[in-house]
């Protein structure tokens, strides 16, 4: 992805502080991962525990989807971030992961800063051997 | 009607990113669209073969599970069915208790 898409996505962790900000990427497929074009912001539905849940409206996904399919592209992933607490998946991250072959990237954000980023892709052929993969992040300027 | 595949079933739905199916009803849909390409069976469906819980379904912009027939709405050829795996997580921090 290019850096400008990388900070956007970062300064939405800075701007929801200390709530999980949430949001889409979107991209194609290549031989050497996804390569993600855009991303969109959506809403945390998680009002009730927002600074350690989120959790995307599936209406507002369809809606993103569809516009995604209407410029030719299409879901490559997810982001969100997590508010003091380190860029590695949870339990609850994992647990509620489902779509396989796509890259869910997580941005720790320390004290209203963004600090470190990861991406993992969801790998496995099924449900029940899905598994969180560490993969590179490359940027280009 | 015509279905919309997400990226990660698209694999077992040819790669394609909607599939276009004559049913009367969005389970004849999704009947028709697993007789079709039936790698998309166990992605979609437990071995019950009851609709697996992170599974979203709309048609058009309706959740299914709040329409009052659900799965035995009637659906016409210009409808479309989204199938959105649900998207949720979070860093869920518990402090160490000391």
């Amino acid at each position: 992805m290019t850096r400008a898409l990388y900070e956007s996505i970062r300064a939405h962790g800075e701007e929801t502080y200390p709530h999980e900000c949430c949001g889409a990427l979107l991209g194609r497929s290549t031989p050497e991962g996804w390569r993600v074009e855009d991303s969109v912001r959506a809403g945390n539905t998680r009002t009730d525990s927002a600074h350690n849940r989120y959790s995307i409206a599936p209406l507002e996904l369809v809606r993103i989807e569809r516009e995604a399919r209407r410029q030719g592209i299409e879901i490559a992933g997810f982001y969100h971030s997590h508010p003091d607490h380190p860029a590695q998946w949870s339990a609850t991250d994992f647990a509620e992961a489902h779509w396989l072959g796509c890259s869910y990237l997580i941005t720790e954000v320390a004290h209203g800063k963004a600090a470190v980023t990861n991406s993992f892709l969801l790998a496995g052929i099924t449900e029940e051997e899905k598994q969180f993969v560490h993969e590179s992040i490359q940027l280009e300027d | 009607m015509n279905i919309f595949i997400p990226t990660p079933l698209r694999p077992y739905a040819e790669g394609k990113d909607a599939v276009d199916v004559n049913a009367a009803t969005i389970s004849e849909a999704l009947d028709a669209l697993v007789r079709t390409h039936p790698g998309l069976r166990k992605h979609l469906f437990t071995e019950e073969g009851k609709l697996r819980a992170f599974v979203n379904l709309y048609c058009n912009d309706e959740d299914v599970r709040y329409l009052p027939e659900k799965e035995q709405t009637a659906v016409s050829a210009g409808d479309t069915l989204s199938i959105i795996p649900s998207i949720a997580g979070g860093a869920v921090f518990e402090p160490t208790r000391r």
